[in-house]
């Protein structure tokens, strides 16, 4: 009897101080169930999630508190992704994705250069500078819309990527009379 | 020397129909009222136009510089006046537009003086940015620049006449006419890539053609006997098969070397060119002629067929009423029956890579049969040439299971077309695969987008967490000064401070009069 409790005792010990040093010693850095959610949102970073960003809605999604239906720009796509990833039920945006790239675009003539676009850009995408024209590095820009409300003399708008041949894609192709189309 | 040849696995044996368009010697097009280049010639990059709207310019003057390392140069394919720079319709499935240099000839084709190279004096970088200047790509379709093709370092080098899609002879006629230029041009080829060995592929139910480059590669004249590769040219007839002509099979066919789809054919020492390609590098370095023009099959439901010589910017419809396409026409196929695709517009001009035209009519190609289930027969897998298995990438599509299409090399594919060919089910296979491959290429491309917002949103916040630390520190260290001037010498010293700071600063007044001034 007393043997047993000794061993039983002795294995506890051991485990606990194994347990703690592994607490301390492979204690992960940030939350990875956050990153992995981070990986599924669109990285817009337009905040109409009423998170200031992608990574905040990642970690609020991560910790509960907010629902995995608010990214606009992911639409029920993303929203599928993330209930999967979380075994959550889906819930769908209502509002579809997006397909179409947009990008800003500063009508250089209107700008007076008072760099609250460059401010309100999440992604650093406006370059200029006070009292300079500003302009938007294209390839850079997500289409988030935060640097429409600043702007105090309404020069900047949104516009669709031109179809070329490189970003054209090849249509479902479509099927007469298939037993299943 | 009797060279071996290497069978690869798969492909199909269609019905070649060649004879329509091959029987008649290659002809001209009277000049049309006006030409409209394209300044986008293949899905590879575009031209900046050097011309405005007025200009008077000459047959092969330089309209439209290469843009990028990887871009190409287009000309006036006649002399006359620039009209218009528009939008035209492409000779792209998608039937977007493109800009267009339109000119309207002179009726003169006046010629640019001259200015030809030497291949065997002349440097090598030279006779590189020539074959780019004078805006050579390959001819066989895919109009990749040539010069980038040039650059590489090889050692069998392959010219490719197969010519194995049924219907099109312009290859074909090409070597049986102008085989010497296409032998000169492959020899400066080979001098330029360094290649020791030469080997031009040709299918052997091309006879008068194989007999011609035979013919041409005996006589070869003097200039081009200087270039060492030169010296081991071999013209070596190759089984009909189709596709045989798609390089990475020609090459395995010629050299016994199979490459796998994702590698590059320079990585074994080889490197391939279409034989109008070689053809155009002759024209370009020997006569000093820039490409502005080229051999299009015209073929199928028309009146004459048969090759001819077509200025880029001719249009498509023009063309083809030259041709006399007959009235039952119900679409009009660019490339082979294979690979090709119908044209959204016929309003479209020819480009570089347009080497053939087929009427269809009903009778000749019957609209195909309704899809059906797939029954997993295997009979495309036996086709495949590159080995993959197409059912299983067919049903990876068709579901959008877009990962699975990967995993199932969807992009070793070719679309070769052979398994849609021979599918009992009449499944457009190929389409499919065209559909799922550009779902995967745009999401690659969002999924980088997103990556590089992700960094950048991040790199900002820390930034400005960054911005607003530093502010702090250095509002406290002013802070702790003030505080340390203070214990020194009391309030007193601080407001004398204050006074001696609104003295030496001019008042405010002076420096709006002075804004104003300014």
């Amino acid at each position: 009897m007393l043997a047993a409790l000794f061993v039983m005792t002795g294995i506890a010990l051991v485990l606990g101080a194994a347990l703690g040093c592994a607490a301390v010693y492979f204690k992960v850095e940030g939350n990875p169930l956050a990153e992995q959610i981070d990986a599924i949102l669109p990285q817009t970073q337009c905040a109409q999630c009423g998170y200031p960003g992608c990574k905040p809605y990642a970690e609020a999604i991560a910790s509960g508190e907010a629902e995995i239906n608010l990214c606009t720009p992911g639409g029920d796509d993303g929203a599928r992704k993330l209930a999967e990833l979380l075994g959550r039920e889906f819930k769908p945006r209502g509002a579809p994705a997006e397909k179409l790239k947009i990008v800003a675009l500063i009508d250089e003539q209107t700008c007076i250069g008072c760099t609250l676009c460059i401010q309100a850009c999440p992604v650093d995408a406006i370059i200029g500078s006070a009292k300079q024209m500003h302009t938007v590095v294209s390839c850079y820009c997500t289409g988030c819309e935060l640097c429409l409300p600043p702007c105090p003399v309404d020069c900047i708008a949104l516009i669709e990527e031109p179809r070329t041949p490189q970003n054209w894609r090849w249509k479902y192709p479509v099927t007469g009379l298939g037993v299943f189309t | 020397m009797k060279a071996r040849i290497f069978n690869p696995r798969g492909g199909v044996k269609p019905d070649s129909h060649k004879k329509e368009s091959s029987e008649s010697p290659i002809r001209h097009v009277p000049l049309p009222p006006r030409l409209a280049v394209l300044l986008i010639q293949g899905s590879q990059g575009s031209a900046r136009t050097i011309v405005t709207v007025g200009d008077r310019v000459l047959k092969g003057q330089c309209i439209g510089e290469a843009e990028g390392a990887d871009g190409t140069a287009i000309h006036a394919p006649t002399s006359g006046t620039v009209t218009e720079i528009g939008y035209y319709p492409m000779a792209h499935p998608s039937g977007l537009s493109s800009q267009a240099i339109v000119i309207e000839p002179d009726g003169e084709e006046r010629w640019i003086t001259y200015e030809p190279l030497d291949p065997a004096t002349a440097d090598r970088d030279e006779l590189i940015l020539r074959i780019q200047a004078s805006g050579i790509v390959g001819m066989g379709g895919a109009v990749f620049p040539s010069h980038l093709k040039a650059r590489s370092n090889i050692k069998t080098m392959i010219i490719n006449g197969a010519e194995c899609e049924p219907w099109i002879t312009c290859d074909d006629r090409l070597m049986r006419e102008r085989a010497a230029n296409v032998v000169t041009g492959s020899a400066i080829l080979a001098l330029l890539t360094g290649a020791r060995q030469t080997l031009i592929g040709i299918e052997d139910n091309k006879p008068e053609a194989i007999a011609a480059m035979r013919a041409a590669v005996r006589n070869m004249e003097p200039v081009t006997r200087k270039c060492p590769g030169a010296g081991k040219m071999n013209v070596v007839a190759v089984p009909t098969r189709y596709p045989t002509g798609e390089r990475k099979q020609l090459i395995q066919v010629l050299t016994g070397v199979k490459i796998p789809p994702n590698e590059r054919v320079t990585k074994y020492g080889t490197q391939c060119f279409n034989v109008a390609t070689a053809h155009a590098v002759c024209r370009a370095l020997l006569h000093g002629e820039p490409m502005v023009s080229r051999i299009v099959t015209v073929t199928g439901n028309v009146e004459r067929p048969g090759n001819y010589e077509v200025l880029f910017g001719m249009s498509i419809a023009d063309l083809l009423a030259f041709c006399g396409v007959k009235p039952d026409t119900t679409r009009v196929l660019m490339g082979g029956p294979m690979m090709g695709f119908a044209l959204p517009s016929l309003d479209a001009p020819v480009i570089k890579g347009c080497n053939c035209l087929i009427a269809a009519s009903n009778e000749l190609f019957p609209p195909s049969a309704p899809e059906q289930p797939c029954i997993r027969c295997g009979d495309c897998v036996d086709v495949c040439p590159t080995g993959l298995q197409p059912f299983e990438m067919y049903w990876a599509s068709r579901t959008k299971n877009l990962d699975s299409a990967r995993r199932h090399h969807i992009f070793g594919c070719m679309e070769c077309g052979c398994c849609a060919y021979v599918c009992p089910a009449h499944i457009p296979l190929v389409d499919y695969f065209r559909f799922a491959r550009s779902e995967i290429r745009a999401r690659d491309e969002e999924q980088k987008a997103a990556d590089q917002a992700r960094t950048r949103f991040e790199f900002r916040s820390l930034r400005l967490e960054r911005e607003k630390s530093e502010k702090a520190a250095r509002l406290a260290a002013k802070a702790a000064e003030t505080r340390a001037k203070a214990a020194a010498g009391g309030n007193a010293a601080l407001i004398a401070d204050a006074v001696e700071r609104a003295r030496t600063q001019p008042p405010a007044q002076d420096n709006a009069e002075q804004d104003h001034q300014k």
